[in-house]
């Protein structure tokens, strides 16, 4: 018991003495998706002056600690308030300008008339019901001139982030150097924009808290056993994956590579497989996914029995706190089901 | 005050453990050098950490042929025999997610590397396997990225 109060103690302590590095923080959680200068990747650009002059430094706080749930932005919720400050910190240190802050009073503004102003404004972007355009960010299988990917407006993070303010200001001026321009300059009234707000803000409502805690399935393989020959099964799979409109991309001893050729186990053979529209599609929706892609089935011989297995993506889709990517997953599941049962039938 | 000081340090635990288990799924790295030379000290560090390189996957192949824009994207797949084997013998569910691997792409200039957290794996086999087998390889990889990472410009 003391022990552990003893470490628990010099851990705290430690932390306490060394004042926390604002740029390592930066470089080790989240350069990977914003740049190594904020100008953005994976995730959205966060160095623009435009953006900086557009959020307090709360909002910043706030989105780090809680993520966006489903959007690719995950939560940090083991940084301390001083880890915390110090990211803060390094981020406003890329404009230079010291950090707006905005009222906490709620804006008052009519959502019905928010909801068609909406519709006719803002979806094309954020989408229906502000789940944010498709992808995130700026980055890959798309040119880099094109423009940054709507955030998701009906996020909890998101909502529980922004003040209806802060809201209204990027209304207002919009993000200079982003397809978000100022609204007020597109001929809406400062009473339309709070209406829009009050409308934005009424998502919270619908935010689906459900997706919070998602389950994970139990079931981390899909698996079958085959009837046939391991020869057998593997002609019948390559014909399944044909059938589904796949192309056989190689089959492979699963041991290749790792030993002098010759040397490999031949009981356990690798199928590889794609269908490039597919592959496309997810990767522009989150290029991390290529590390299930392309699709692969294994067979395995043991002891006289022939077994045929793959991933199990709906396990996987919790990885990637991309709720986008479920439904490539579901399919890229039916997919792997519909191979699996055909050949082994 | 001693014992109440001693379960809130209990709740603490217990509060942060399951949240620490949440918490990086995918090990994820940045490298501010291009494509060719990250992946380049990538399998230096692979090997350099005692694993073989058994095969580079193109993902890209045959998108830009069919006109879609892309930058480049590889997969990377290494291991050590004795521990596939071990691992295929002692927990066959893990065999779909094996060789391990890591996914390499270009970001304009620069490259990032993706790969799953080795915890997934102690996760899919069980009870079946001494898990310190996975807490090497995440420590391996997270070295990995360390040093790909930090490479010379
Ligand atoms: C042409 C596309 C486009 C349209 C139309 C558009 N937006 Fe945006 N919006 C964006 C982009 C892109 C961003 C992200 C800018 C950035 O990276 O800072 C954004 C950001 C925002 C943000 C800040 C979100 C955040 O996470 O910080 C809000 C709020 C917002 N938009 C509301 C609206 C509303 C309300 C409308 C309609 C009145 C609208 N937008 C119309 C593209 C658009
Ligand atoms: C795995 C990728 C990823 C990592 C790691 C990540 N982010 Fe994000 N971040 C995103 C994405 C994607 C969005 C936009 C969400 C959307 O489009 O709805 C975002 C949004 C944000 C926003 C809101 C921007 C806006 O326009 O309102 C801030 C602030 C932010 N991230 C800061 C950080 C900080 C600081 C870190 C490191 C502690 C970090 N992020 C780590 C992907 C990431």
């Amino acid at each position: 018991m003391q022990l552990i109060l003893l470490i628990f103690m010099s851990f705290v302590g430690a932390a306490a003495i060394a004042a926390p590095d604002g740029a390592q923080l930066y470089a080790d959680n989240c350069a990977t998706c914003h740049g190594d200068k904020g100008s953005g990747g994976v995730g959205v650009p966060l160095a623009l002056p435009s953006f900086l002059e557009n959020v307090d430094d709360n909002f910043l706080r706030q989105t780090i600690r809680r993520g966006r749930p489903g959007r690719v932005m995950p939560a940090f919720p083991k940084l301390s308030a001083a880890q915390l400050d110090a990211l803060v910190g390094h981020i406003r240190s890329w404009s230079g300008k010291p950090a707006p802050e905005f009222a906490t009073t709620p804006v008052k503004g009519d959502p019905l008339h928010g909801k068609a102003l909406f519709a006719s404004n803002c979806v094309a972007c954020h989408g229906e019901n502000g789940e944010g355009g498709k992808g995130t960010g700026v980055t890959f299988s798309r040119s880099r001139d094109l423009p940054i990917i709507a955030p998701a407006l009906n996020n909890p993070g998101f909502l529980q982030a922004a003040t209806d303010e802060m809201i209204r200001h990027t209304l207002l001026y919009g993000r200079e150097g982003t397809s978000m321009r100022s609204f007020l300059e597109q001929g809406l009234s400062e009473k339309d924009i709070g209406d829009l707000v009050a409308y934005v803000r009424s998502f919270e409502k619908q935010a689906d808290v459900s997706g919070l805690a998602k389950v994970v399935p139990d079931e981390k393989i899909i698996i079958a056993e085959s009837p046939y020959t391991l020869d057998e099964t593997i002609e019948n799979l390559k014909n399944a994956i044909v059938s589904q409109n796949f192309q056989l991309i190689r089959t492979d001893l699963l041991e290749h590579g790792l030993v002098e050729e010759g040397e490999e186990s031949k009981q356990e053979i690798i199928l590889h497989f794609c269908n490039f529209k597919f592959l496309y599609d997810a990767l522009a929706i989150d290029p991390r996914v290529g590390l299930f892609l392309p699709c692969r089935i294994t067979v395995v011989e043991h002891e006289g029995k022939v077994q045929v297995m793959t991933i199990n993506p709906l396990y996987l889709s919790h990885l990637f706190n991309n709720e986008e990517l479920d439904e490539v997953c579901k399919q890229m599941h039916g997919i792997y089901t519909a191979i699996i049962e055909d050949a082994t039938l | 005050m001693m014992k109440r000081s001693l379960n809130t340090v209990f709740i603490w635990l217990v509060l942060l453990l399951p949240v620490q288990a949440l918490a990086e799924q995918l090990l994820m790295a940045r490298s501010l050098q291009p494509f060719p030379e990250t992946m380049l000290a990538l399998q230096e560090s692979i090997r350099a950490h005692g694993y073989t390189v058994s095969r580079v996957q193109r993902v890209d192949i045959g998108l830009t042929g069919m006109g879609y824009k892309t930058d480049k994207y590889r997969i990377v797949f290494a291991g050590k025999i004795d521990e596939i084997r071990h691992l295929s013998e002692k927990a066959p569910q893990l065999m779909p997610y094996l060789p391990p691997k890591v996914s390499i792409f270009a970001e304009g200039s620069q490259t990032i590397l993706v790969s799953a957290n080795p915890q997934l794996y102690a996760e899919i086999a069980g009870e079946a396997v001494d898990p310190v087998i996975f807490d090497r390889w995440e420590n391996d990889l997270r070295s990995i990225f360390h040093d790909v990472s930090k490479a010379e410009e």
